[in-house]
This record gives structure tokens, sequence and C-alpha cells, in this order.
């Protein structure tokens, strides 16, 4: 439990990518099985307890401190389970610190009645970081910042291997995972992957560059538009079916509907939509689908989903993932016709002669759906289907994005490498008020775009016309006749009730800083709006 | 039986004697102040007489410079000074070099002013001396019954291990000029690192007045170096006065991870509103365990609570039958203000 404990707390506080897989790698090789693979299903959200609530905990709290001494306590961290991890009181030589696995497996089996005192004697064992790794442990929720997908990513360079080859054993694979670790050591061959319905990696586009064009032939591309919802493949095999993310999540159980519809034998790579007799809609009903628990029989009529399918990786019982992008398609056309679904339907190929043929038509997308696809992409007719995003085969051409002027308001420090620096950028666009006075009103946050130069500037411009400070945050003097523009770049705009101004962007960037332009130029928040009933 | 509000009583420059005529690490200018150690709430310039430990002045002139006082009075630990039928004694406090309690004696009295102290082993100073008492004055920094503070021992094999996972990065530790990074560095010397450790400017004076003391730190350089690449600093540790880690200063080290030595680290939302990455919870005060075990050991007449967190500490009191009352003395701060 120490080494878990210890884990999660650096996890906790580290928020570098790379830092955290510097410590998940280096704690699955160090910690022993089963130990780490129970620690690996408890970061991936894999365990759940239900014995332990909350009010237990204080329960037992309030049995062994003054009631005033813990409110005190409380309602100076804030939080009850670190709380209680802080103040629980000492018993030296109390038992042995039980080991994570231990705990799992007691839990598991444990009645009501028995977790609450094993959950005290484990309490009285351990020290503060352990205590506060089992109570969150109990009542779920770590958040430190793991995903499964990085977690995957640090089991893949403790082995030495690709992530796809570990996301391709994972569904077949339980908690606590030896065979997984056991293969990552060499201590043992790849565990089967012969599990029907499970996800196989997804190949990737690069975006393309203006290089590119010249570099390539047209003739070689086929061309299709980037639809605007979330990847997925979609297997049926032997009675399993499967909905799946390109980061290989189940995400069978979001989308019954969708489930139902993959009446046939193999496995395809399409796009989730909401689709309304063969139209397509925005990415924004389609988040009204995503991440829920339960859905409703409400949802699914308001919000149907379909997959329009840009490729096949297993035709009946038939790998075809070697064979030309130009055959699978033909598979792939004869698939979809096959299953004769009103959910599932066929991306067009959009034929095209040249470059400029094709820079045209994305340029100027006809009627209907294509008006709201991301872009297009292209692939060549000889690539194969592999896993990763390899250059060359596949590339993806986005539309251009939405720009906006808008002004900077406040500037927040930023992590690791960026500590010393104010890098995380809230920008706001003018309104006017019922008097037709102009304010600035803030629309989003951005912290990339930039170069490393720019950079350096912005946070001297932050420095030298600080107005106020709130802990970590700056704002920036910024009026009608001073402030600083900055170009955003973003991919879609939708209503929200959360932020101030009614508007949030999807994926803003900073594309230019614009000193040249004065702050009174920057837009309004008329132009935001206007772009948001074109959208929807 | 005397009042002991007739020998010491809390005033706006501080604590006051009355018979004797002098104040206790007072605010404000006086003409006569003991001062119980040298961080900069508790030491101010500026006084007429002075009477400290030799360690407590000699950081009080390197801090302000020769004429820091009018006169100087210095003093040993255990070696008592009488004026007006008051006798003075300091004897150590276990929070920093020269670090004393005042123990006061008159009419038969003992008041222990303890200062800030702990009581735990602190390699750079003297362990902390009970004595028995009517009055104990005790500050309550950490006065919270969730500041339990681990082994300081403990959190150095976390900066440790971390150098080693991250040899990339440099490891930047934030900790207070006087005190807290003599520990720090003495602990990494006990924790088996034996390589350079890099210093920000403005702890240089603090640890050349420790190691006139005899405290051995190991082999030192400036961490502002002129011309300095990124990459000398990567795999380093280096030590900087916690303004410092948020800097511009900050940007000469290779992708810098800050690591923060202080009792305030034991609390996740502390540590996260300083961006830190890795808390070391060491501190220099007693955390509730010591303060409440010394309380219990001393058991004396009356406790006095002179800054910090008193609300829960004077509830223990209660709940332990232990007369106490809050002085609420204000201008010294908690550990986020010293320096």
């Amino acid at each position: 439990m120490r080494a878990f404990a210890n884990l999660l707390d650096r996890l906790a506080f580290t928020p570098a990518r790379n830092g955290k897989l510097t410590l998940l790698r280096d704690y699955f090789a160090d910690a022993p099985d089963p130990e780490r693979g129970w620690a690996l299903a408890a970061l991936t959200g894999v365990l759940s307890f239900t014995a332990a609530k909350p009010s237990f905990i204080r329960k037992a709290i309030e049995a062994r401190m003054d009631a005033e001494l813990f409110h005190l306590s409380h309602d100076y961290v804030g939080d009850l389970a670190e709380t209680v991890a802080l103040v629980w009181p000492a018993k030296h030589g109390a038992n042995r610190e039980p080991e994570l696995s231990e705990v799992v497996d007691t839990l598991t089996h444990a009645s009501r009645a028995e977790v609450q005192r094993l959950l005290e004697g484990w309490l009285d064992a351990l020290d503060a970081d352990g205590r506060w790794a089992l109570l969150k442990l109990l009542t779920g929720g770590f958040r430190v910042g793991v995903s499964a997908r990085l977690a995957k990513h640090a089991l893949a360079n403790m082995g030495g291997v690709e992530v796809g080859q570990i996301e391709e054993v994972w569904h077949g694979q339980r908690a606590p995972y030896e065979d997984l670790f056991a293969w990552l050591e060499k201590r043992s061959d790849k565990p089967s992957t012969d599990n029907p319905g499970r996800f196989r990696p997804v190949m990737l586009a690069h975006a393309i560059e203006d290089a590119d064009f010249a570099k390539y032939e047209a003739k070689d591309y086929a061309a299709e538009w980037k639809w605007d919802g979330i990847r997925v493949q979609a297997a049926s095999e032997r009675g399993q079916r499967r909905l799946y993310s390109r980061t290989s999540d189940d995400i069978s159980g979001s989308f019954p509907d969708v489930i139902e519809a993959l009446n046939f034998e193999g496995v395809i790579d399409g796009e989730l939509l909401v689709m309304r007799e063969g139209s397509v809609a925005s990415f924004n009903e389609l988040q009204q689908r995503l991440n829920r628990k339960s859905v409703d029989l409400a949802l699914l009529a308001r919000f149907p989903i379909g997959i329009r399918a840009y490729d096949i990786l297993l035709d009946g019982e038939e790998d075809v993932r070697a064979l030309p992008f130009a055959a699978r398609r033909r598979r792939l056309e004869a698939f979809v016709a096959h299953a004769n679904s009103p959910r599932i339907d066929l991306s067009p190929l959009q034929p095209f002669s040249s470059w400029t043929e094709l820079a045209d038509l994305r340029a100027h997308p006809p009627e209907g759906d294509p008006q709201i696809a991301e872009g297009l992409m292209l692939k060549r007719w000889d690539s194969i289907y592999e896993a990763g995003r390899p250059k060359g085969p596949w590339f993806k051409w986005k539309r251009d994005p939405h720009l906006v002027d808008a002004v900077l308001m406040y500037a927040q420090r930023g992590h690791g490498k960026r500590s010393g620096y104010y890098s995380d950028y809230t920008f706001g666009v003018w309104k006017e008020d019922a008097n037709g006075d102009r304010a600035l009103t803030p629309v989003g946050k951005a912290y990339f775009g930039f170069t490393d130069e720019e950079l350096k500037q912005l946070d001297k411009f932050v420095r030298d016309h600080t107005i106020e400070r709130f802990g970590p945050v700056r704002a920036v003097k910024a009026n009608k006749d001073f402030g600083l523009v900055l170009e955003v770049a973003f991919e879609g705009l939708q209503r929200s009730t959360r932020h101030k101004s009614g508007v949030a962007m999807r994926f803003p960037r900073i594309n230019r800083i614009r000193w040249d332009k004065p702050a009174r130029e920057a837009d309004a928040l008329s132009t935001l709006e206007s772009l948001l009933e074109k959208e929807l | 039986m005397v009042k002991p509000e007739s020998i010491l009583c809390p005033s706006p420059q501080g604590l006051y004697c009355p018979p004797g005529d002098f104040y206790i690490d007072p605010v404000r200018p006086v003409a006569r102040a003991v001062i119980t150690h040298g961080h900069s709430d508790h030491a101010r310039g500026g006084h007429g007489a002075v009477l400290a430990t030799v360690e407590t002045l000699a950081i009080m002139q390197a801090r302000y410079s020769e004429g820091f006082a009018g006169s100087a009075d210095a003093v040993r630990y255990g070696q008592a000074t009488e004026r007006n039928g008051v006798e003075v004694t300091l004897v150590p406090a276990g929070h920093v070099l020269g670090s004393a309690q005042a123990v006061i004696r008159s009419k038969g009295l003992t008041i222990v002013v303890s200062g800030d102290y702990k009581r735990r082993r602190d390699p750079t100073c003297p362990l902390f001396e009970p004595v028995r008492c009517d009055v104990f004055v005790t500050e309550a920094t950490f006065g919270l019954p969730v500041f339990c503070f681990p082994d300081a021992s403990h959190e150095i094999e976390k900066l440790l291990k971390s150098v080693a996972q991250f040899p990339e990065r440099t490891h930047l530790v934030g900790a207070y000029a006087l005190g807290k990074t003599q520990r720090v560095i003495r602990l990494i010397r006990e924790g088996g690192y034996g390589q350079p450790l890099y210093t920000h400017g403005a702890l240089a004076s603090m640890n050349t007045l420790y190691e006139r003391f005899g405290i051995d730190l190991g082999p030192l350089q400036p961490a502002t170096v002129e011309n300095a690449k990124k990459a000398d600093f990567a795999g380093a540790i280096v030590i900087a006065p916690p303004s410092a880690l948020e800097d511009r200063w900050t940007r000469r080290f290779a992708d810098p991870l800050p690591a923060f030595a202080s009792g305030w680290m034991r609390v996740r939302a502390r540590a996260r509103q300083r961006h830190v990455e890795l808390p070391l919870v060491i501190s220099d005060h007693a955390d509730w365990g010591e303060l409440t075990d010394t309380i219990k050991e001393l058991a004396p007449g009356e406790v006095w609570i002179t800054h910090g967190n008193e609300d829960a500490l004077l509830r223990w009191c209660t709940l332990n039958n232990q007369p106490a009352r809050a002085l609420r003395l204000v201008g010294y701060d908690d550990e986020e203000g010293e320096d």
C-alpha cells in the first residue's frame, strides 16, 4: 500500500504527461504482483466498492475525536477524506500495514458490517498518505489525472512495446493482470488476442502540410469528408458486440442503439454521429450523448446515433487490414449494403483530378452534410490499414479555423517548463450593454499556439501591465485605449450557460499576436453570436 | 500569590515584563529587548539594548549589519542574567540555530516563553529543553490536528528518489533562508547525497554563518553562475527562497521541478496553490502532537498562546482541563511570511 500511496501522491502533484508516465512506468516496474495489477485496476477505474460510504468514515472519526476539533480541521482542509487521513490518531504498532491486494481482496468478499471494522484497523496501521489512498480507493475518484490511455502508455514504455499492442490484448485481460506483466517483462509470450469483439489499434493521419502537395500525386489518393463526430470502431464478432473510442475505451454502454444495429459479422471503422434520416447533425448535438453513465429512452429518441463508415478491418472472419485501401473500400461498400441498417451508412468518396480541384471542394463544400464536415481526409489507394500514425498513407486536411480578434484580460502561470511564465491566457471581446457602453467579456482561454519566443514576449507584457493579482492569476490592463489583441483560432462555437458570455469555443489557440492592432478594434460578442446561429 | 500578569503581559509592542522593563521579541523598536531567535518577525532591528544568544546576535548582525541595536548582550544557553529582581535564562528551543526559550523567574514564579519551537531532532541546533514552569507561553503556528508531520528523513528520501527518477530535470527546493535551508542541506547530506548543492544568492550569508558555527553543509555552489547552460543544472538540486520558486529566476534551469520544504505542505490545497510538484513536509515548528505533548509534559499552571491557530489548541486545553488563554499577539507571521 505504501508504494501505491506514494505513487498517488506524486501523480496528484505532477501535471505533465511525461512526468506521470515516468512515475507510472517506474511503479509498474518496481512493484510486485499482484499489487501492481490492482493498482492498475484502481487507476483505470475498473475497481469499485460500494460497501464504504463517506458517512461510514465520518462515524469512525467522530468516535475517535472531539467533534469541535474535527470541525475546525475539516473547515481548514476542505476535503473530508483528506481531513480524516490527516487527523486519524496514530496507533503505533497497532497492526501490520495492509497491502493493496489484501484490501481489494478483503473488500470484495466482506459484508457491509465487516467493512467498518476492517477499515478502522487499516486506518490505524497506515500513515497519512496511506490513509488518503485507502479512503480515496474506497470512496472512488483519486483525481490524480491518470486516464486508462495514459496507464496503457506507461505499460508500453515499461515493456518496450507499442501502445497498440497493449490495446490489442487489453480487453482480454482481467485484474490483477499478471499475464500482461509477465509478457511485458518478457517472462512469457504475448497473451492471446483471440478475444471476439476485441479492440484493434486504429490507423491515424497526419495533418497535411503545404510542401506535401508537391511530394505526393493526386491520383494516388482517395478523398472523403472528415466528419465531425467521434472516431469509433464497431465490432461484432461471434456474438460479441462492442463499440470502442479510438483510444480503445469501451463505450458500448452509452450507445445501446448503436450496439443493437451491429447486425453483422465483422469490424468497421467510422464516425459516430447524430443521424436523422441520412443527414448528420453537429458535434454539439452529439455531445448530449457523450460521457453518460445511463441513457434514457427520451435521449435515445432525441439524439439518434449512427455510424458513418470509413473502413473495414474484419469482413466476416477475414482480417482485411493487409489489403490495400482500394480493395477494402470495395469490401466496405458491399458490407454496408448488406448490413442494410438505417444506423450505418457509407462515407462517400469525393472524386477529384488535381489538388487544386480538391482545394476548391474543401473551400466550398456543397450543401448538406459536407457543410459541417471538419475538412477532408486523403487516403492512398494502396495503403494497408496499419496501427498508429504513419506518415504518407493518410492525411487530414482540415477546414481553416474560425478566427476572432480578442483582447488579453487575464493570465495564469503555467506548470512544469512554464512554471516561471504566464502562459495561460483568458481573452475577451467587446460587449455592448443597455446604455451602449462597451466592456470586455471573457470568451475563452488558450495556452498554446505561440512559439517560445512569443511566450517570452507575452509573459513580459503580462508582468509589465498587471493591474491586479488573484493568487496565480493576474489581471492585465485592457480597455478601449490600451490592450493586447490576440488573434484566436478555434474550431467551433457552442452556447454555454456556464460562461458569462454565453458561448464556449472548441479548441481555441493563439493564432497570431496582433501587437499592431488597437484594442478598441477587436471583435464584438455579436460577431461570435452570428457564427453561432450559422452553425446551429 | 503574585499574578503572572504582573511579571509578563501582552502589549502592542509585544510581550512586556514591567518589573524588568524589557520586551520579548518586540515588533517595534524598544529600549530593552530579549530576542528568542533570528527570524525577522521576532528579531527586528533598531532596539536599544538586546539580550540574545551568541548565535542569534550573529544572525541579527548579518541581517541588519553592525548597528542593528544600541548594545548587545550575548549569553550562552543556561546562563542567567538578572535585572530588578527578574532573572532571565535562555534555554534551547530547537527551532533554528541560536533559538531559545526565555525563562523568566521573579517572586517565586517561573514563566517560559517558548518562542517558536519544535521537539524533533535537528542536526543544526540543540534539542528543545523542557523547563518546569507556572506559565508556558506557546506558539500555535500549526495548532490544528491535521498537522502531524512525518519524519523529515522520509521527506528527503522522496526528494532523492525523485532526483534519481527525473535526471533530466532540475529539482528546485524552496526553503527559508534561516534554518530551513541549512536543515534541509544537512538532511540531504545525511541521506547520502554528496554532490554539490546549488544555492540561490539570497541564501549565501546564512549558509556561511551556519558554517562558521561549525555546521558542515558539504560542497555548495552558487546557482547564479553567469552564462550557465540550462543543461548544467539538469539532475541538480537547487535550493532557493520560496519566493524565487515562481520567479523569472527559475528560467535558467532545465525543466524545473518545484519542491517546497514547509509544514504547510501537509495540506494538499496549500501545495497546489503554490504550484508545488513535490511537497516536502518539513517544518521547524512544533506540529499538533508536539504542541499538545509538550503542554502535557510540562503541565503548567497556565498556558498562554501567542500566535497561530489558537482556537483548536484552546479547545484541546479545555478538553484536557488545562487552564489556557489566547494572547492574540499581532505582528508575527506564520512560516509563509518569514523572510
